[in-house]
């Protein structure tokens, strides 16, 4: 039990020289560490001492399944038309999740069908389900019902597609280090430290920016628009800005350009008015698409539309053949701007809602530093002057166990790249606590067995072995608690559990094996008759 | 030198006689405390109510009715102001907005600010915080869904490595502190945030490291004194594990203290809850558990497969100490 050889000596040493100079970097402030060109692991700061703002983003699933709906109705539409022969449908509905319509001749059922067969694609996913259940009913007409596997992975595809979208929103308003992480089936989690304005983040994670053109349907009468009842093919969307003063205006479904064929979106000055816009420029398919259906229209208007709101709706004066166009409204500065970024980003194939928010001011964090260091340090002091007045010599090794312990988890936390919170700052003082619990544990148990009349050498090395099973049981208890915080804990206490965890094996490491090696040394060196204890 | 002992040499407490007191006591302690946690209910903070809290710094201590004025004024609904810490500190509290979307709540936190600082010039923001009530009724279900695995988790592991009843008198420990501590909580109306669950959980992990240790003596002096009465071992082992239980809890207390005066206001409920439950850990590892080992029928000779090699090699060779 005493009997440490060479190796094993020079393995724990090793083992905590590395540990601690892996604390070095998180200890010295990021500026010196960054001069020095090299990147060091170093502990992640948590939003709570960074300040900085932490963002739930949730998505409707409901929305995914309506645009998916949407979608498969124009598609059904177009593709019935567009192959010869041409099959007629009608009374095409898309009520209670599901999309129905009607064919002109009962005949063409089979055609039909083989055309849906084809556009509603093949399986999903390994299984080999479809997305889409197809149901002939009174033999004309046809039923499409989305099948939950399909359904799981549109609401998975578009999730996926939104991250990227926030990422890159994000990183156009050019903060440092955000987080962007897919959380459960539907959320996104966005950390950004050090933001000084949530609310531009926000406002742009808001926007799903799906921007559309499409043709007025002029044949609208204002009763229909008033009743929102629009002729068949169109649609009857808000138009805040109307100059004729009725806030509605009736467009076509099918849109004739969207967002997803831009190249870039800027924001400008008006020549004319010198009002903020926003310059768009589509890639080179949607200038020519947008040149060619201008041509087809002049002298009618077009109605341009942001996330199912028309902005503005202008004549078409002469074709548009540069692929340029410009979005003007009522605009400032900034939300132009945050227009633009918001486009050239893409749009967000899901509407975000914030359901958790939070933000800490960078004061607040930096005080909570301060306190959290101060807090330790007293700890420690306190701590180790205790265990130095009850157990002497063996204090003094527990005390260095302690300290080093201090290091080691630092060096470890930042070797596995952990994030440090406030609530972790609390659990590496209790930490500093229970560390010494195992050098109580085997000095008092050495205590007892001088008591019993065993001789130094009995005692220290029956000390550290009987105590050893009681310090595993007690330290796998605290454990059993850290893991499940860990796994079902958010955020801040997950930052509490990895320090507790980390700090239960350290503490065993050094509290058990290196203290071990400490006494052992001393008893071979001076082979004591008696021990203070 | 002469070395510090808190607790005596040669400590024999008839702690197993005391139990009677003890019981009545415990049960006395938690009929009140499920009795207050009833009446006045936790002050469950903004992770598990929703709504919205705004952490406010003011260059002098504000007029407490002037501010809540101020914040009433905006009619946001009803806001309860909480002093946080040092008097310059005061948080906001104010229900989920009707409209549910985060546009009425960016404008809420908006409305307050704006007119926090021109009522109170030199206010600053700390940090503020809002939380729908979809995700705070998941953080509810998450952290008792924590505690609930944790205390069996414990309870398992208690029951796998020592006898039935060291489990069953594990989780009524565990138990007995959790009520001690929702009491605790609901009398003084701390916040009861999503810290204090971590709190909660360490405390289970801390109470029950205070158990095992005990737990581990008992079983260790079951083999060692086969004759022995079963109240004698436990008394035996609970003295002289006593040291130890206190001087674990007086270098934790220290460590707590320093966070506690010196940790900063954020982290103080916190500290205050794993405090009181090293105190009532403490407590009940010495009276709740072991000596309801003796009401649970432990039998003084264990089961041959839970006795190790090193208990029978130790066993009845050295006499217990102060005989």
């Amino acid at each position: 039990m005493l009997d440490f050889p060479r190796w094993k000596v020079a393995s724990i040493w090793l083992t905590i020289v590395v540990l601690c100079a892996l604390a070095i970097p998180s200890l010295i402030p990021q500026r010196i560490t960054d001069q020095w060109g090299v990147s060091l692991p170093r502990i992640n700061l948590g939003l709570d001492l960074a300040g900085g703002s932490y963002l739930l983003l949730e998505a409707d699933v409901n929305d995914v399944a309506a645009n998916r709906l949407e979608a498969m109705r124009e598609q059904v539409q177009t593709e019935m038309r567009r192959q010869n022969p041409r099959i007629e449908i009608g009374d095409i509905s898309s009520r209670g999740g599901r999309l129905s319509f009607l064919l002109r001749d009962p005949s063409q059922v089979d055609a039909a069908r083989e055309r849906l067969l084809a556009i509603t694609g093949g399986g999903v996913g390994m299984t080999g389900q479809r997305e889409w259940d197809i149901q002939v009913v009174d033999s004309s007409r046809l039923v499409l019902t989305p099948t939950q596997a399909g359904l799981t992975q549109a609401v998975d595809t578009a999730m996926g597609d939104a991250t990227e979208v926030v990422r890159r929103r994000i990183d156009e308003l050019g903060t440092r280090e955000p987080t962007i992480i897919r959380q459960g089936s539907n959320r996104i989690v966005v950390q950004v430290p050090g933001l000084q304005n949530p609310q531009a983040l926000k406002d742009l994670l808001g926007k799903t920016a799906k921007l559309e053109f499409k043709l007025v349907d002029e044949s609208a009468t204002p009763q229909q628009l008033a009743s929102k009842q629009a002729p068949a093919g169109s649609q009857v969307l808000a138009y805040p800005n109307n100059p004729s003063g009725i806030p509605l205006i009736a467009v076509k479904r099918t849109a004739i350009i969207n967002g997803d064929q831009l190249s870039d979106a800027r924001m400008e000055f008006s020549q004319q008015t010198n009002e903020p816009q926003v310059a768009i420029t589509f890639d080179s398919q949607g200038g020519r698409k947008f040149a060619r259906v201008t041509q087809e229209n002049v002298n009618k208007p077009f109605a341009i539309i942001l996330d199912n709101q028309v902005i503005s709706a202008p004549n078409i004066n002469e074709p548009i053949t540069g692929g340029r166009a410009q979005i003007s409204g009522s605009f400032t500065t900034d939300s132009a701007t945050q227009l633009a970024i918001a486009l050239r980003s893409g749009k967000l194939p899901v509407a975000l809602k914030v359901v958790e928010e939070s933000t800490v001011g960078p004061d607040l964090g930096e005080e909570s530093i301060r306190a959290g260091i101060l807090a330790s340090a007293v700890a420690v002091a306190l701590v180790v002057a205790f265990m130095f007045v009850t157990y002497g010599r063996f204090g003094v090794y527990a005390n260095f166990a302690v300290v080093i312990n201090v290091f080691v988890i630092v060096g470890v936390l930042a070797l596995i790249g952990g994030t440090l919170t406030l609530p972790g700052i609390a659990g590496f003082v209790l930490t500093i606590g229970t560390a010494v619990d195992a050098n109580v544990l085997i000095n008092e148990r050495i205590r007892e067995e001088r008591h019993r009349g065993r001789s130094v050498i009995q005692a220290v090395e029956l000390g550290y072995k009987e105590a050893s099973r009681t310090i595993f049981e007690a330290n796998m208890t605290h454990a059993i608690s850290g893991v499940i915080m860990f796994l079902l804990g958010s955020g801040p206490v997950k930052g509490f559990a990895v320090v507790l965890l980390i700090g239960i094996a350290t503490s065993v490491f050094t509290a058990v094996l290196f203290t071990r090696m400490l006494t052992a040394g001393w008893l071979r060196r001076t082979k004591p008759k008696t021990i203070n204890i | 030198m002469r070395l510090l002992k808190l607790v005596p040499d040669n400590t024999n407490i008839d702690f197993v006689r005391l139990r009677g007191l003890a019981f009545g006591l415990t049960l006395i302690l938690s009929v009140l405390a499920i009795g207050i946690t009833y009446a006045k209910g936790l002050n469950f903070g903004v992770d598990f109510e929703g709504g919205l809290m705004i952490e406010e710094r003011f260059p002098t201590p504000p007029d407490l009715n002037r501010l809540r004025q101020v914040v009433d004024a905006q009619g946001l609904g009803e806001a309860s102001l909480q002093q946080f810490g040092d008097p310059r500190t005061l948080t906001i509290r104010l229900p989920i907005q009707q409209g549910a979307d985060e546009g009425a709540t960016n404008a809420a936190v908006k409305k307050v600010e704006t007119a926090i600082s021109q009522a109170f010039p030199g206010a600053t923001f700390n940090r503020y915080s809002t939380i729908s009530g979809k995700v705070s009724g998941e953080l509810i279900r998450n952290g008792i869904l924590a505690v609930v695995l944790a205390v069996l988790g414990i309870g398992l592991f208690a029951i796998v490595r020592f006898e039935w009843q060291f489990g069953v008198s594990t989780i009524a420990a565990i138990v007995h502190d959790l009520l001690m501590t929702l009491g605790f909580f609901a009398l003084t109306q701390f916040e009861f945030d999503l810290n204090i669950v971590a709190a909660v959980l360490t405390i289970i992990g801390y109470s029950i490291n205070d158990k095992i240790v005990i737990d581990d003596r008992i079983r260790e002096n079951m083999r060692r004194y086969r004759k022995m009465e079963m109240r004698e071992i436990v008394n035996l082992s609970v003295n002289e594990t006593l040291p130890r239980t206190v001087m674990t809890s007086v270098t934790i207390l220290l460590a707590l203290g320093a966070l506690l005066f010196l940790g900063g206001h954020v982290l103080r409920g916190f500290t205050a809850a794993m405090i009181l439950g090293i105190v009532v850990g403490t407590y009940s590892s010495i009276y709740v558990s072991s000596s309801l080992l003796i009401t649970l029928g432990l039998r003084a000779n264990p089961t041959p497969e839970k006795v190790t090699r090193s208990g029978i090699e130790n066993a009845e060779r050295v006499a217990p100490r102060g005989e």
